[in-house]
């Protein structure tokens, strides 16, 4: 029997020849990846860093991203403990306030390749399956365990098959189609599962694929993966990634599946996800007309060149209107400078957008844009919990680049199909 | 002993806001919060030796370990399920808080229900009916057993600096 891209990963990672899903296996990750909450990381291990050090200096990846710059005295004090640990420990791969959203870094940056294995202390971390990495969410406690000792386990997980035929048709995009599938799913569908994309995936650029990876694990997934073909030996190029430095891996074409489901991505609608889970994905028709009074384009999910020109497009010389607040969030610097390079930027502020520092922003309400009461929020990130954006009486919905874009315009929501 | 029930997919946020995650550092600064968002009554009233219980995916979201430190500050038993989410699953091991996933029980009871556990024999009563769930693996029983992952991984570094 052949075995799925999990079980080859830990398999491979664990020295073994086979493993079944179910099966524990310890594992050494490549990176473990910690943001601001590194500072509360090496809180509960002080002692033990003074006595052993850390395992090793390349295994951290820290960035700065989800409060900054520090909006108060409590986490700008966090960040200079996060420096000096860095500074004291030789830690190598430190990315310091604007560089970006950590998960966008991580791949930006090229800690992320093809059949690694990354853990983060961000839920988030399974974006890594864009570029076919196995890579998943752990808790703090783990991820100071990690800096002390390098080794963790995992439960290989059973697998979920998602074949993909035809192609999506503009502006219905990548956000639309992962909210389709996980309003089927459902929030927990996935838990404990791994799911794998086949198919014709060749047409999703890096960027659909890391939208979709990131919210895998909104169904409960514990990874989201694409295979490594043209496209991801293309981006890892261009990023300056040497095709020496990573060995791709990909389910044998005999594996076993819990379940299998198969998607024609030119039948995908715009949709949109309503307050206050992500499974409850609605076409837009259904809220149609609905006012907003914020709108935010960005975060890990949706801030990338792709998605800042797939608003830019819609809004084209147009202006937001007045009642709506149009935020730009910037995925990390890269993007932002070549945004500027382009005139997006220019574009989107000229509109009437307020440009936020390339970070996490508004999306977890510490922060940046929080809401009232009784305000309702058009966002592109992966979440629409209740409270998420720093108020429990506000609604979040969750769509696509130009569905924000054309429903900013008009200050109501809008099909971007009916934006000419 | 009170039992707290809850419905399916309380994520993260529900269990601890968002909000708080970078200005609650303590666990005594994280008691007050918990379930803030979705039983104001919880953090007040909430006793040693309570059993929260709830349906599907428990604990869904955000990798957030405050939920877990809170409920074993708390002295919450055990979270009775019908399934946790993978973050939250890994978090209470590593915490050593008591995660039971037994469906049965949590649908066969009801409100006033006595709950008792049997965490070692793998057993649940609730309202008199007994319930059976799968005992841990050995590597995660190791792990609980030390007092948690900290403690695991400290033996460890022990092990090799005597070695
Ligand atoms: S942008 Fe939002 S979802 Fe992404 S890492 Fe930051 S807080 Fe998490």
């Amino acid at each position: 029997m052949g075995m799925t891209f999990a079980q080859k990963v830990l398999a491979r990672a664990a020295g073994l020849d086979h493993v079944v899903p179910g099966q524990i296996v310890p594992v050494k990750p490549d990176h473990l990846l910690t943001h601001d909450n590194t500072a509360a990381i090496i809180g509960k291990i002080e002692d033990d860093l003074e006595k052993y050090g850390v395992v090793r200096k390349d295994l951290s990846v820290i960035v700065l991203d989800h409060v900054v710059p520090a909006a108060n005295e409590k986490t700008s004090t966090a960040h200079k403990k996060v420096r000096e640990f860095v500074k004291r420990y030789g830690i190598e791969n430190f990315y310091d306030v604007g560089v970006g959203v950590c998960h966008q870094v991580v791949v930006e940056k090229g800690h992320a390749l093809p059949g690694k294995i990354l853990v983060g202390s961000d839920s988030h971390t399974c974006s890594y399956g864009a570029v076919n990495a196995f890579s998943t969410g752990i808790d703090r406690t783990e991820a100071a365990a990690l800096m002390l000792v390098g080794e963790t386990w995992f439960r290989v997980p059973p697998t979920i098959k998602i074949t993909l035929t035809g192609k999506l048709v503009p502006p219905v995009s990548a956000k639309d189609l992962i909210l389709t599938i996980i309003g089927d799913i459902s929030a927990g569908g996935a838990t404990y599962q791994a799911v794998e994309f086949h198919g014709n995936v060749a047409p999703l650029s890096i960027e659909d694929r890391f939208t979709i990876a990131n919210m895998g694990i909104e169904m409960g997934g514990k990874i989201a993966v694409f295979p490594c073909d043209d496209a991801t030996e293309k981006y890892l190029a261009s990023i300056g990634v040497d095709r020496s430095k990573y060995d791709p891996v990909w389910a044998d074409p005999d594996a076993e599946y819990v379940r299998e489901l198969s998607y024609d991505l030119s039948a995908i609608e715009p949709v949109v996800a309503l307050p206050h889970k992500v499974d409850n994905v609605k076409p837009v028709g259904a809220v149609e007309g609905m006012k907003i009074d914020q709108a935010l384009l960005g975060t890990c999910t949706n801030g990338r060149i792709s998605d800042l020109h797939a608003a830019a497009d819609v809004i084209d010389g147009k202006s937001v209107a007045r009642s709506v607040r149009l935020l730009v969030l910037p995925a990390s610097r890269a993007v932002l400078e070549e945004a500027l390079a382009d005139g997006t930027i220019q574009k989107l502020v000229a509109a009437g957008g307020v440009l936020l520092p390339t970070g996490c922003g508004p999306c977890l309400g510490a922060h940046q844009g929080v809401l009232a009461p009784g305000e309702k929020c058009l966002s592109t990130a992966n979440r629409n919990f209740k409270g998420r954006m720093g108020c429990k009486d506000a609604e979040i919905y969750l769509a696509s680049p130009a569905t924000v874009a054309a429903s900013a315009l008009s200050g109501v929501v809008t099909d971007p199909r009916k934006v000419a | 002993m009170r039992v707290w029930k809850y419905g399916d997919d309380i994520n993260t946020d529900m269990l601890f806001p968002g909000k708080y995650t970078y200005t609650c550092s303590t666990v005594e600064e994280v008691k007050p919060h918990l379930l803030e968002d979705l039983d104001p009554e919880f953090a007040g009233s909430v006793q040693a030796g309570d059993i929260v219980m709830a349906g599907k995916n428990f604990g869904c979201g955000s990798s957030r370990e405050q939920p877990v430190l809170g409920f074993k500050a708390v002295g919450i038993a055990a979270v009775v399920a019908d399934s946790f989410a993978r973050i939250f699953y890994r978090a209470a091991i590593n915490q050593g808080l008591v995660l039971i996933e037994a469906p049965e029980a949590v649908a066969a009871y009801k409100d006033g229900d006595d709950v008792t556990l049997d965490v070692e024999g793998g057993k649940i009563t609730v309202g008199g009916q007994e319930f059976a769930f799968p005992p841990l693996p050995p590597e995660i029983l190791a792990i609980r057993d030390a007092g948690g992952l900290l403690n695991y991984a400290r033996g460890k570094l022990e092990g090799k600096a005597k070695g």
